[in-house]
């Protein structure tokens, strides 16, 4: 709103000496990215040590900031109200609600001023007192330019109260600004119109008041040309400001504090019942007549202006250019598209202007470390590119607990983002496999329904079996549930512990059939046959028999597939002989127990009631 | 339920806990203990509802909390606990536990003990050292326990530099909320549906009881035991289901009652009246559950005041109680007779409901909405 006045300020990046050498930027939704270069003033690069920081440069709102976010806070809630009544009313008792929305939003606004000047009293120092001092004007002249839209556009006040609301309005902007208290034509108004109007609106038309003003316009005209104040020079003047001449009112000018102030004293006295689509030929001439060409209009002037011309569009605009973030446009507009008074202005990227402005709002929320919630549900109501939006930016939310990731992902899932799930979970499982956190790795993929990721986590649990002998985290593994069923691996994993707990609760028949079936139905992945198979050892050296024949046939098939398809060694090292040789072993040892197992077998099947 | 005050606060409120009355006192709760977080820098503060001495015009002395004095947090507040009168236990999401220490008379709070590394990943030995999360802590003076997101349980005692006893790897997924069942005997829920009874007399590190839910294994998210009876134990889970558990019996809860649409946050039984319980959510709304069977004749059809429905308990476990005079109302399987009327107490949907607290008539929340609600009229 303001000009600028006054030189802009200086900040130096601590750590970079600007004198040398030279820096590079780049602007965020907020912020400004700063660094060193390795270049220097003169142009030559030399490889001096440079400062290895990045800056982030922010403007100094935390003054206020606090009071603001009750602002966005409370208009929120109003805001998600407002896009629920959609549906539920019509006709009067619509524009009745709409009316009240508009006035929730004001007083919320009056409420922030309120408290915003309760710190400024209470503010220790002069800078960050006149900080505050000027949030509250910007915040009254939001409240003024949103209380005359409420008046004109929502509220559509025709001839007659229309101009009580105007008187309403500027007796409340009037007495807010800190300026000559002791406003005699302010005072005199009340009495004077109150007296007059009686009951306004409900008991007298709108020609009977139009006759009764009329009568008293013609008495006071008399008794001017009659001279009946003549002896006193204050009360023909007073007279005269009466009868609605602009000369004497503008004589008075010091006690009328601007333009508007003198446009609804003005029409008061000379055409109380001032129809809205001639109110712009007053505000005009009013404007022109109090500035006196002196001074250019300011862009306050301008907006009220664009908004007594009943041009919406124009409001909006000015008010966007001349304010510093989306807020109030947004709101504002956003309830002006709820009364049906913007037609689809379609901008040239597509959306309508409520769309860009709510896209505007909610991205700079997002910006925000704490706020973004918030602009969950601003994107929500932009139907064209709203969900793209929050798509992208959903899934740049920095995650550093657990807690925050999951109201992020309940967001996602609300809206069947299932991409965004999806990564936000890899993210998440592949931290907690890094921490060595199987088990809330397993709870991300499963949330994800990622059965990529399961398989994942199975092989470093199946990893740790072989290195250490024995199950990790079992409380994980025996309690799988029907997760089991997400991926192969995890299944087998599940069936593989089963059997550990079965051959620990020597139940060995159940145990070699579980085993056998685990390597016959392919769920166990080769690279485990070799340990399946060793594990089967113990049972296949039993005293009793516990495999049959037909799976002990089975048995030495999978040992023949694992032995056929192993590939010959290129170049035998020490090593590689040792581990040969002790493969070799193994295969061998495993072959004479199949063998010694298949005879007691076929001998016990072959004998009359073996057992 | 009258008289709810909201105050946007700025901040939003991740816990919030009533001060205890002094036992056998006739006070009623005046002051709250919230924690934030979300904030690049969080606060712990304190608030009062008591009255300032000011009648209103209609002479009534009751108004909104005002706040007494904060300190700054360092990182997300995970939980928060009050010790005694004077001490706030408050667990951090950089794995550090502070006891914050309030001086009356100069209405300030200070930081009395810290263990900055209570939870991590790898030790703060190594190199690469990384912290975890604390996400959970419950005080039984002079006794302090919190679990977190490595899977770590710790005892601490006041004044002592060190951890009393450690449970390392206690699980392999994330601890969310720890209660005590009966000192020394704690209980845990994790990120896969179980429960976890640990008792501090024995050495080992192996819980001597784990329960689960049936099905699939959704993440627990807070716990609460009932006051009277300590083997009765209500938790919430993520899908917002409520699950009342007897742990002297089976390993599966007793009851499951369909409750929110997202994350259960908190469950309590109120302190006082254990017949009634309160839950909150993610899903914005708060709940209260009064199985008091007191007025079986009350029609919840005509209740006035907030969105009532009358739920069935479903007890799933049918095994035979012998003791059937000392179950409570949540255990009972009696479908016909047992009706839970449950009220929402928040006027209109706002955002995620965090926390909530109750201690006598009066009860708070905390939001998402940075809007604090108390009422000090809960069961007029």
């Amino acid at each position: 709103m303001e000009e600028l006045d006054g030189e802009p300020t200086v900040t130096f990046v601590p750590g970079v000496n600007s004198k040398k050498k030279q820096m590079c930027f780049d602007w965020g939704p907020g912020e400004l990215l700063v660094c060193e270069t390795s270049f220097n003033n003169k142009g030559k690069s030399e490889m001096v040590p440079c400062c290895p920081f990045i800056y982030i440069i922010r403007k100094d709102v935390g003054v206020y900031s606090q009071i603001l976010r009750k602002l966005f806070n409370e208009s929120h809630g109003i805001f998600v109200g407002l896009q629920r009544i959609e549906e539920e009313f019509t006709g009067k008792s619509r524009k009745a609600q709409l009316v009240r929305v508009s006035k929730n939003y004001r007083s919320v606004i009056r409420a922030c001023m309120e408290e915003m000047h309760q710190t400024t009293i209470a503010a220790n120092d002069p800078a960050s007192g006149r900080q505050f001092s000027s949030q509250v004007s910007i915040l009254s002249v939001m409240e003024l330019i949103w209380n005359l839209c409420e008046i004109l556009f929502i509220e559509v006040a025709p001839a007659g109260p229309l101009l009580l609301l105007l008187l309403d309005w500027v007796r409340l902007h009037v007495c807010e600004v800190d300026t000559l208290s002791a406003d005699v034509l302010g005072s005199e108004n009340p009495s004077k119109h109150e007296g007059f109007w009686k009951l306004p609106g409900n008991t007298q038309t709108l020609t009977e008041l139009e006759l009764r003003w009329q009568h008293w316009h013609e008495e006071c005209g008399r008794h001017l040309q009659d001279g009946t104040f003549a002896s006193s020079p204050p009360l023909e003047s007073l007279c005269k400001v009466m009868l609605g001449d602009e000369a004497a009112l503008l004589a008075h000018k010091d006690l009328l504090s601007n333009w508007y102030h003198f446009l609804v004293t003005r029409l008061l006295y000379s055409n109380p019942t001032v129809k809205p689509i001639d109110l712009h030929f007053y505000a005009q001439s009013s404007l022109d007549l109090f500035l006196g060409g002196e001074s250019s209009p300011e862009p306050l002037d301008n907006i009220l202006m664009a908004a007594f011309e009943f041009d919406i569009h124009q409001v909006i605009k000015e008010c966007s250019i001349a304010l510093s973030n989306w807020w109030f446009v947004a709101h504002l507009t956003d309830l002006l598209d709820h009364c049906r008074l913007l037609q689809s202005h379609n901008l040239y990227f597509g959306s309508n202007m409520r769309e860009f402005l709510l896209l505007e709002y909610a991205s700079g929320l997002f910006a925000h470390h704490s706020l973004w919630q918030l602009g969950v549900d601003y994107f929500d109501c932009c139907p064209e590119l709203g969900r793209a939006s929050l798509e992208l930016h959903i899934e740049r939310i920095p995650l550093n607990t657990e807690q925050k990731a999951l109201k992020v992902l309940r967001v996602c899932e609300q809206r069947q983002m299932t991409e965004q799930v999806r990564s936000i979970c890899k993210i998440l499982a592949m931290k907690a496999v890094r921490n060595n956190r199987l088990g809330s790795a397993l709870s991300w993929s499963i949330r994800a329904r990622d059965a990529a990721f399961a398989t994942l986590v199975s092989d470093r649990f199946l990893r740790d079996y072989c290195e250490r002998g024995c199950f990790s985290d079992l409380d994980l593994i025996d309690n799988l549930g029907p997760a089991m069923m997400l991926s192969d691996r995890l299944t087998f994993l599940g069936k593989y512990r089963e059997f550990h707990r079965l051959y620990g609760e020597k139940r060995f028949v159940e145990a070699a059939s579980l085993l056998l079936s685990l390597m016959t139905s392919q769920i166990a992945p080769r690279s485990f046959w070799m340990t399946l198979l060793t594990d089967a050892l113990p049972l296949l050296e039993q005293k009793q028999v516990i495999f049959s024949a037909e799976q002990t046939y089975e048995l030495m098939r999978c040992l023949e597939d694992l032995t056929s398809g192993r590939p010959a060694r290129a170049e035998p090292d020490a090593q590689r002989l040792e581990e040969d040789d002790v493969e070799t072993t193994k295969v061998e040892m495993l072959r004479l127990a199949l063998a010694r197992n298949l005879a007691r077998a076929i001998v016990r099947e072959g004998s009359l009631g073996g057992s | 339920m009258e008289e709810l005050y909201a105050k946007f606060v700025s901040e939003k409120i991740s816990k919030t806990r009533w001060r205890p009355v002094p036992p056998g006192s006739l006070q009623t709760a005046e002051t709250f203990a919230t924690g934030s977080w979300d904030n690049e820098e969080n606060h712990v503060s304190l608030w009062s509802i008591g009255d300032f001495g000011n009648p209103d015009s209609d002479g009534s002395l009751e108004g909104d909390h005002r706040l007494l004095c904060d300190i700054k947090h360092h990182g997300d507040v995970m939980d928060l606990q009050f010790f005694d009168q004077e001490r706030i236990v408050a667990a951090s999401s950089t794995g550090c536990v502070t006891i914050f220490l309030h001086h009356p008379n100069n209405q300030t709070l200070s930081v009395s003990q810290q263990w900055t590394t209570a939870h991590y990943h790898t030790g703060p030995g190594s190199p690469s050292y990384c912290s975890a999360p604390c996400t959970g802590v419950v005080c039984d003076n002079p006794e302090i326990v919190t679990v977190g997101e490595d899977g770590r349980i710790n005892l601490f005692r006041a004044d002592h530099k060190e951890a009393v006893r450690t449970i390392d790897n206690a699980d392999s997924s994330t601890l969310h909320a720890v209660t005590f069942l009966r000192t020394p005997e704690i209980l845990t829920v994790n990120s896969i549906g179980q429960l976890k009874i640990w008792d501090f007399r024995q050495q080992g590190n192996e819980p001597s009881q784990i329960l689960s839910l049936t099905g699939d294994r959704v993440p627990l998210h807070c716990v609460d035991r009932h006051p009277n009876q300590q083997h009765v134990v209500a938790t919430g889970g993520q899908d917002g289901m409520l699950s009342i558990w007897d742990v002297r019996q089976g390993t599966m809860p007793v009851s499951l009652l369909k409750a929110h649409e997202a994350e259960m946050w908190e469950v309590h039984f109120h302190p006082s009246n254990p017949d009634h319980l309160f839950t909150c959510s993610e899903d914005g709304s708060l709940w209260h559950w009064d199985a008091s069977t007191d007025v079986p004749e009350k029609s919840s059809l005509f209740h006035q005041g907030g969105r009532t429905s009358t739920f069935l308990s479903h007890g799933i476990n049918h095994q035979a109680n012998a003791h059937q005079s000392l179950t409570s109302s949540w255990l009972s399987t009696d479908p016909a007779k047992d009706r839970i009327e449950i009220t929402s107490l928040l006027p209109s949907r706002t955002l995620s409901v965090n926390t909530l607290d109750v201690l006598g008539p009066c009860l708070v929340c905390g939001t998402d909405a940075e809007a604090i609600y108390v009422t000090r009229q809960l069961f007029s």
